[in-house]
């Protein structure tokens, strides 16, 4: 974890309120896991005053990018940036997913995101990707759940990667019909339970919270990436908390990553 | 050269910035070198452990941040064991911050264990956190302050701070109680009893409904109690409350401050407080003063 002044390459609107920037990082890129996080100052002096937190969406050279939607005054401001401006920016920051599953596991990997939960797992994908290890194993099934087609983010990224890609939509204008974690259930039921050798998700609470039910229903481990309201970032203020069978964890530096079956949920 | 020593209690400190309490953690010295600050300040514990609030425990308001941390900590064992022996490493004066929720006799037995150990340099009370479940805090009441003071202060030989409240009518009544009762120095200020609300959802926005406010939203209520004490006492007194320059830092200096105390900033710029030192020594040296201690309190009025 460092502190550097990152030049803004660039910082481009995706789709309605969602945004995408890169920002030049060399010393930070070159750690960074997917899961970790990185903490913005978005602008200088007191408004926002406290650092934004945003995962790393993938990396690009030297670049990291961070795939964002425009919330409050932050993102607002964030998103006004001109490329070529700093932000001052630490990371990379907390504990990332888990890749270190043994081949001997059969069965491929599940990532399950909820609109802007995508974020941290683009970057997921392509380590999973990039890790396979013979073409018998095969990629990763991205589920990617969305209001409506409008909203839907990062379809085509994960096609490229050679994902297997499902969709849900809350109001049906795309794939599934309903909550992505509904589409998941389908999913595990179609295909031979057994497939799955991890489920890695991030999303709001609600939709983690049910991936923790199906994680156990269907004896698959599951990881989520959980969001609290953090202040440092940097495990210093014990601002984050997240209420774990082990007792308060903080979200920055204990996760933002966790076992479903670590979390009262 | 000028001279940044200040001296607090039997305190010999190197320069006047100091790491205020539940800011500061050996996380920090990732980013910037812990040895060049004069004190640093442990978040406060408590004889046995503290889980802490629910969360949200955190929120940010115009120009602050909100906080119900709690006093989670681990309890006087197991900080003893592990966290204690890698603080006594740092060349640094360590001031242990010390703290109850319900039991004023534990923090008799927290003084008294460490005045054992060597490399602990001073304590200081906290008895002004608002986020405990008492209905009065210690330093809302001159009489329990004189008296928890005195007791602590027979069972430490080490310097002792009392950490003030200033959710109090008259600071300077407590300031002189904890003087009476022979603490060696104070720090002002804890943060302000606040609240925020989500009119989306019509709920507070800390689980706990209420917390303690920080940051420079503070910094003028800080200023005035730090200027309001310094008349009535002639202990030390750690200002504290929104610094987030070297600027902030002498303005309590001169309201009477013998040192600073850096909080929710460290938050937010891990390595400000070595800006802070260095601006301070800046400005020393142009305004051509070559002791700091003759800025102490030279508010012009
Ligand atoms: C580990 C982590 C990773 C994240 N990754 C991403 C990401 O990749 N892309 C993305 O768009 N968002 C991400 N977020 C959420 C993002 O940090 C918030 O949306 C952002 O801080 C809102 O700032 P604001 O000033 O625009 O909103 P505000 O005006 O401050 O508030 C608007 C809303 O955002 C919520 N919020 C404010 N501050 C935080 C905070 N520090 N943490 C969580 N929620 C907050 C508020 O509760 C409110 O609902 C992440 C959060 C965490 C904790
Ligand atoms: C997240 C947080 C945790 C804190 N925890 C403690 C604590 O454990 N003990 C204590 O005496 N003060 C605690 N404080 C108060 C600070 O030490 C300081 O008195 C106050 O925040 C005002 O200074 P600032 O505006 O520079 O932060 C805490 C403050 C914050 C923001």
């Amino acid at each position: 974890m460092i502190q550097v002044k990152a030049k803004l390459i660039y910082n481009k609107k995706i789709k309605n309120n969602y945004f995408c920037c890169a920002l030049f990082v060399e010393k930070l890129a070159y750690s960074a896991y997917p899961g970790q996080f990185l903490q913005i100052k978005i602008d200088n002096g007191y408004t926002p005053f406290l650092r934004r937190p945003f995962s790393i969406h993938r990396l690009k050279g030297k670049n990291i990018e961070i795939l964002y939607e425009v919330v409050g005054k932050g993102t607002e401001i964030l998103s006004k940036k001109k490329p070529g401006e700093y932000l001052d920016v630490i990371g990379p920051l907390g504990n990332g997913f888990n890749l270190n599953i043994p081949y001997s596991v059969a069965g491929i990997s599940i990532l399950v995101g909820g609109g802007i939960g995508v974020a941290p797992l683009l970057f997921l994908a392509e380590r999973l990707v990039h890790n396979r290890q013979s073409k018998v194993h095969r990629g990763p099934c991205v589920l990617i759940g969305a209001k409506n087609k409008r909203e839907l983010l990062c379809e085509k990224e994960f096609q490229d990667l050679g994902c297997e890609v499902r969709i849900s939509t809350d109001d049906g204008s795309k794939g599934f019909k309903g909550k992505v974690t509904d589409l998941l259930k389908v999913f595990l039921q179609k295909t031979n339970q057994r497939q799955g050798r991890m489920i890695y998700a991030c999303g709001p609470r609600p939709m983690l919270k049910e991936i923790a039910v199906i994680s156990q229903k269907y004896s698959i481990p599951a990881e989520v990436c959980l969001e609290e309201h953090m202040a440092c970032g940097i495990g210093v203020c014990l601002g984050c908390v997240v209420n774990t069978k082990r007792g308060y964890k903080r979200v920055c530096k204990d996760g933002p990553v966790f076992k479903t079956e670590e979390i009262i949920w | 050269m000028v001279s940044l020593r200040v001296k607090i209690g039997k305190l010999n400190l190197k320069n006047p910035v100091i790491l205020s309490s539940g800011t500061f953690s050996q996380d920090l010295k990732y980013f910037l070198d812990l040895e060049k600050l004069g004190a640093v300040v442990t978040k406060t514990i408590t004889l046995r452990p503290q889980a802490g609030n629910p969360p949200p425990r955190t929120c940010e308001t115009a120009s602050g941040l909100l906080n119900s941390i709690g006093l989670e900590n681990p309890g006087l064992d197991v900080f003893l064991k592990k966290e204690l022996p890698s603080l006594l490493k740092l060349k640094t004066p360590l001031i242990i911050s010390i703290g109850t929720f319900d039991n004023l006799k534990e923090l008799v037995i927290l003084a008294k264990e460490l005045e054992r150990i060597k490399g602990v340099s001073g304590l200081e009370l906290n008895i002004s956190c608002p986020n405990m479940k008492r209905k009065k805090l210690i330093s809302q009441d001159s009489h329990l302050t004189y008296k928890v003071i005195k007791e602590v202060r027979q069972a430490t030989t080490k310097t002792l701070i009392a950490k003030l409240s200033p959710n109090v009518t008259d600071i300077t009544e407590i300031a002189s109680s904890a003087q009476k009762a022979e603490a060696d120095a104070l720090s002002l200020i804890n943060t302000i009893l606040a609240m925020a609300v989500n009119i989306d959802n019509r709920k507070p926005k800390l689980a706990t409904i209420t917390g303690g406010l920080s940051g420079p939203a503070i910094k003028p209520i800080a200023l005035r109690m730090v200027w309001q004490v310094y008349q009535k006492v002639n202990i030390p007194i750690i200002g504290m409350g929104g610094i987030m320059e070297a600027k902030d830092a002498i303005e309590f200096i001169l309201c009477g401050a013998t040192a600073v105390g850096i909080g929710t900033a460290n938050l937010i710029y891990p390595d400000l407080s070595l800006e802070i030192i260095k601006g301070i020594k800046d400005y020393l040296i142009k305004s051509r003063i070559k002791d700091i201690n003759k800025l102490v309190g030279s508010l012009k009025v």
